[in-house]
């Protein structure tokens, strides 16, 4: 499985990464040797086999609607980069 | 001259409580030996010293009162991807760099609640995403018996730090090997509990399915100590597990006659260095010497754990790193031109070339078109490799092998060749996809460097696997050796 250039900045842009344009060879590169390894997988018949996504197959555990915490808006708002009044900055969206 | 460097857990605990050293002395001499020598090793992110000494006070007040619980004044070292109240949490990375986090993740209250001080937060690879500790943003971390070498990943600073003794034991945590490979390749007792056992909470994700804390220590008596204080079920954490904990400790001393032990022929083929070998099966000749049946077992897709792992951990870390956008917290890029672009920039410049590695991955095998062929795919091979185990542990009460191919490789030798790194985990990974407990213990030696033995258990079988191991160390003393350079 080969990713070329192309599809290195298609993949970053899906990703939202900024990728250096000198860097972008050596990712394609990369990324394909990880496809390379991966694509043992398919030497195997995997026919009716159940996907698995977690050790045990549980199902969401589901708590009482209780408050269970406070609001700490102005302690997680101090590690933004930009606030103003209560609210998170960004650059403008909208002209 | 004091040596307290040179005592377990377990016997800084019992002389805590008699009252034979405090634990400002203890912290204090942590913090000097940290001052002193993590210079040579870069082990260690942040020190508190001012926080650690204040804990260490608090707790000389619990002991002097009495009934204080075991670990009351030891002092201990967390992996950076734990969140800290009010301590820098940078989980190794320049996107966190200036995050002071709000909270305390569960095992850090846990440890806290028990009367544990914390040295500080110790280095590790980038968000976890590593086996030498290369990929941190503060530089790597090197191996104490030789520092031309690694100390193994991503707990690489944990791993340095308890075996140069700079502390007693330390966190970790392992999504792919991340505890068992550096304990291997730094001669420690690793422990990564079943999945679900210690609360994620708190801990930075990488690959929530997969992810585990865990425990560097000396002895398994210790890893008992501590993963008594670290176990049981968190309402913060939907996915730990509502199981009793038993007393980790008690089990430790019955003898192993006639317990079975299964050796996969998958982990001992070519890839596996000769030496190391030799090792594994000396480790493995003491055990038929205490009583232990050896089965051999066969894990047949164990070969498809690396492929299915680098689908599965960088899908679920593409999606649990979106999280950093440069917008609540975290780095965040200088002028940016607009919203995309301070997405795209911060993340760009936040993130180091392995993490937007495997996001990019991730991002790959999740997009439309690629799902069935790669990630379903994967969860279909994990099921493959987890039914191995199943049908294991119907003949056998533990599994044997090495838990890395090779001792420590020196420090650049694997850095530019991502699939070699990464073959580094070749024994480790299955059993995270699995979700069952492991562990690795000090077996001996190889040119110098440190030989790790791999134990897994079923699942929730932590106690039975700590027998396993405290038998082996009071029958041997690999687990004891130290450093030259730090003893």
């Amino acid at each position: 499985m080969s990713i070329d250039i192309d599809e290195v900045k298609k993949i970053a842009k899906l990703a939202c990464l900024n990728v250096d344009e000198a860097d972008i060879q050596s990712y394609a590169t990369n990324l394909s040797n990880i496809l390379d390894l991966v694509a043992q997988m398919n030497a195997v018949d995997t026919t009716g086999v159940t996907p698995m996504s977690h050790p045990f197959d549980v199902v969401q555990r589901l708590r009482e609607d209780v408050v269970t915490d406070f609001n700490r808006r102005e302690d997680f708002m101090a590690l933004a980069p930009e606030t103003e009044d209560g609210l998170y900055l960004v650059p403008k969206v909208l002209e | 001259m004091s040596n307290y460097h040179t005592k377990s857990v377990t016997e800084l605990s019992a002389m805590l409580q008699a009252g034979e050293v405090s634990s400002v002395e203890l912290t204090q001499y942590f913090l000097d030996r940290i001052k002193n020598n993590d210079d040579k090793l870069n082990s260690f992110i942040t020190v508190c010293e001012e926080q650690a000494l204040a804990q260490a006070a608090e707790s000389d007040e619990k002991l002097k009162a009495g009934n204080a619980p075991l670990l009351t004044g030891v002092p201990i070292a967390h992996k950076d991807i734990f969140c800290t109240d009010g301590v820098k949490t940078s989980c190794a990375s320049k996107m966190l760099d200036n995050f002071v986090s709000p909270y305390d993740a569960t095992v850090v209250t846990n440890m806290r609640a028990a009367g544990v001080v914390m040295l500080g937060k110790t280095n590790m690879d980038e968000f976890a995403m590593g086996s030498s500790n290369e990929t941190s943003f503060y530089g790597g971390v090197k191996n104490p018996w030789d520092t031309l070498t690694v100390p193994g990943g991503s707990s690489g600073g944990s791993a340095a730090a308890v075996a140069a003794r700079l502390a007693p034991a330390a966190t970790g945590t392992d999504t792919g090997g991340s505890i068992r490979q550096p304990a291997a390749l730094c001669g420690l007792t690793g422990l990564k509990p079943t999945y679900g056992r210690v609360s994620r909470y708190g801990m930075i994700a990488f690959a929530s399915s997969l992810d585990q804390a865990g425990t560097f220590t000396q002895t398994a008596e210790d890893s008992a100590l501590m993963l008594n204080v670290m176990s049981g079920l968190d309402e913060k954490d939907s996915t730990s597990v509502d199981k009793e904990v038993p007393d980790y400790t008690t089990n430790l001393n019955q003898d192993l006659k006639g317990l079975k032990i299964g050796l996969p022929k998958e982990y001992f083929d070519e890839g596996l260095n000769a030496d190391v070998a030799k090792v594994v099966e000396a480790a493995i000749a003491e055990y038929k010497k205490m009583g232990a049946e050896i089965v051999d077992i066969s894990l047949p897709n164990s070969h498809l754990s690396v492929p299915a792992y680098y689908v599965i951990a960088p899908a679920e870390c593409s999606s649990n790193l979106s999280r950093f956008d440069g917008v609540r917290f975290g780095y965040r890029c200088d002028d940016p031109k607009d919203l995309e672009d301070m997405y795209k920039r911060s993340r760009g410049e936040g993130f180091g070339e392995e993490v937007k590695r495997r996001i990019m991955i991730g991002a790959y095998v999740l997009s439309a078109g690629y799902y069935d062929a790669y990630y379903l795919k994967a969860q279909k091979i994990r099921r493959l490799i987890s039914d191995d185990f199943k049908a294991a542990f119907e003949k056998v009460d533990v599994i044997m092998g090495p838990t890395a191919p090779d001792v420590a490789f020196k420090i650049g030798e694997k850095s530019d060749d991502p699939i070699s790194m990464y073959l580094s985990d070749i024994y480790t990974i299955a059993v995270n996809l699995a979700g069952l407990p492991g562990m690795s213990v000090p077996a001996g030696f190889v040119n110098g460097l440190p030989v790790g033995l791999q134990i897994t258990g079923n699942y929730f079988k932590e106690s039975q696997l700590l027998n396993v191991a405290h038998q082996y160390q009071k029958n041997t003393d690999w687990h004891r050796a130290i450093p030259e350079d730090f003893s």
